[in-house]
């Protein structure tokens, strides 16, 4: 069957199996594989993807039943060409308050942020804590992540990153 | 890698759409909702349909609304949504007591009221809930519409009254008067299925006894209601005795097996002390205050 659907700002068509699950559809298909796929039971959260805006776990989501909404992945939260632009104040968080070791969750773990920062803007952190509570992180410990957002959420404009501001 | 079994899809756009692809392509056909239930078994091939019929777009059946002495939550209402309403707060705090503690949020994204009471799993939440507030479930088929009592809808685990060419548009909630309910679970670790849950339900007479009341319990092996432990409490005054004495009585109607969530004894245990919790809680927000015997 034939699926059409806007990834980060771009409408694709591709013809799918009904069976191809959006995470192999967002990894395989269309080559993104910013979106991890980790326990592949709906429980870790790696694989959370925006969809309408929305937190969802894409192994647990059809690409057929994607077919005419709106997907973001982690590819999609900086602004302007990849691998230039402005990254999204997310992933600075994530930066300034070593957000990440291995790394593995934290596609899951931004997007979840982002979503809870655009209803959002100010959230406490039991909020962001509950915000986050579906997926699992092996390394951090979660405090790190829960300052990064904090991070995000006191500077809501893209600040120039620390590269940037050296150079 | 976990891969479904093959099959064809097909998105309704209607209710009577719906129920005519389900006609159309028979027996092996199934509805889809939020998937989070029936995705999770296709990928470990416990279940093979031959054709989903994808029914989120249907918008007419998102709807929370009071009319007349009764709540109407449309089949597809997300548990985001019941969380995120007022009205299902105010009216049916038990809601939001179980929805805070179903799955996690970006679960709660997906999931539907329709599709938890269409999987019936015995550890499945708003099944309680919809027991103790005496839910209704409206049902369409080719022969149309029919409404049945949530006991009545229940046929065990994993078996409802909704057949496979039929579909679920709505739940009821009758709304009561001086009435509160409340809602707890015990759970492993966040987000987890219930080791052991219990709803309660009452309402209160002008003269301050409990005019009505409903206990259920959830993956402790009961069917429907604890009616023994109800009825004790109608009639009476609140009071710590009287919770004692009917969760006693729930404990006992209980029958819980022992798996990786615990053994007997320990759930039993909780059947006990968790419906102590919830009564004292709904009693509290019905304003009554149960008195220290
Ligand atoms: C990680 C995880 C943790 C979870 N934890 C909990 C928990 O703690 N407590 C809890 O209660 N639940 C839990 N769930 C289940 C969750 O609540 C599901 O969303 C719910 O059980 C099914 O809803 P759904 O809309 O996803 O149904 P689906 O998976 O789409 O469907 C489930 C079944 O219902 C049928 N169906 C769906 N809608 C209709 C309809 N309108 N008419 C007729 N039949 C229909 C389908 O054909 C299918 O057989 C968890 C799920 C996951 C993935
Ligand atoms: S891979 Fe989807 S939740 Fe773990
Ligand atoms: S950074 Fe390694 S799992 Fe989160």
């Amino acid at each position: 069957m034939q699926v059409t659907m806007t990834v980060n700002g771009t409408e694709v068509t591709r013809d799918v199996e009904p069976r191809l699950l959006l995470v192999h559809f967002l990894r395989e298909t269309l080559g993104l594989t910013g979106t991890h796929w980790g326990c592949d039971t709906s429980n870790c959260g790696t694989c959370v993807v925006l969809v309408d805006g929305e937190p969802v776990k894409s192994c647990t989501a059809l690409a057929a039943m994607t077919d005419g909404h709106e997907v973001r992945t982690v590819e999609g939260l900086a602004q302007g060409a990849a691998g230039g632009g402005t990254l999204d104040p997310v992933q600075q968080g994530f930066m300034e308050e070593h957000g990440l070791q291995c790394g593995f969750c934290t596609p899951g773990m931004m997007l979840t942020a982002r979503a809870l920062l655009d209803r959002e803007p100010d959230p406490d952190e039991a909020t962001i804590r509950e915000a986050i509570s579906g997926q699992i992180c092996r390394c951090t410990g979660y405090a790190t992540i829960v300052r990064s957002i904090q991070w995000a959420a006191a500077h809501p404009a893209a600040a120039p990153t620390e590269q940037e501001v050296v150079a | 890698m976990q891969v479904p079994a093959p099959f064809e899809y097909a998105r309704a756009t209607s209710v009577q759409d719906a129920l005519e692809l389900l006609e159309r392509h028979g027996p092996e056909s199934h509805v889809i909702a939020g998937g989070h239930s029936l995705l999770p078994m296709m990928k470990l091939r416990l279940a093979r349909p031959e054709w989903l019929i994808d029914i989120n777009d249907l918008a007419e059946l998102r709807h929370i609304t009071e009319d007349a002495g009764v709540l109407r939550v449309g089949a597809l209402t997300r548990h985001a949504a019941l969380l995120g309403s007022d009205v299902v707060g105010r009216l049916f705090p038990i809601v939001h007591d179980a929805e805070k503690v179903i799955a996690d949020p970006v679960v709660r994204n997906r999931g539907t009221i329709g599709g938890s009471l269409g999987q019936a799993d015995p550890a499945e939440d708003l099944t309680t809930v919809c027991d103790v507030l005496r839910a209704q479930v409206v049902i369409v088929g080719p022969a149309g519409e029919r409404v049945v009592d949530v006991a009545e809808f229940h046929r065990g685990p994993y078996e409802t009254a909704c057949e496979q060419n039929e579909l679920i548009t709505e739940v009821r909630f009758p709304i009561r008067t001086g009435s509160a309910s409340a809602y707890e679970k015990v759970e492993r670790r966040v987000g987890d299925w219930a080791v052991a849950a219990a709803g309660a339900a009452v309402q209160l007479g002008d003269d301050g006894t409990i005019a009505d009341a409903a206990i259920g319990l959830t993956a402790l092996g009961l069917e429907g209601l604890a009616t023994d432990a109800a009825a004790v409490l109608v009639g009476q005054r609140p009071s710590e005795d009287l919770i004692a004495e009917a969760a006693r009585l729930a404990a006992e109607a209980s029958s819980p097996v022992e798996d990786q969530r615990g053994p007997v004894d320990y759930k039993r245990h909780l059947a006990d002390e968790l419906t102590r919790r919830v009564l004292r809680r709904a009693l509290e927000r019905v304003g009554a205050t149960a008195t220290a015997a």
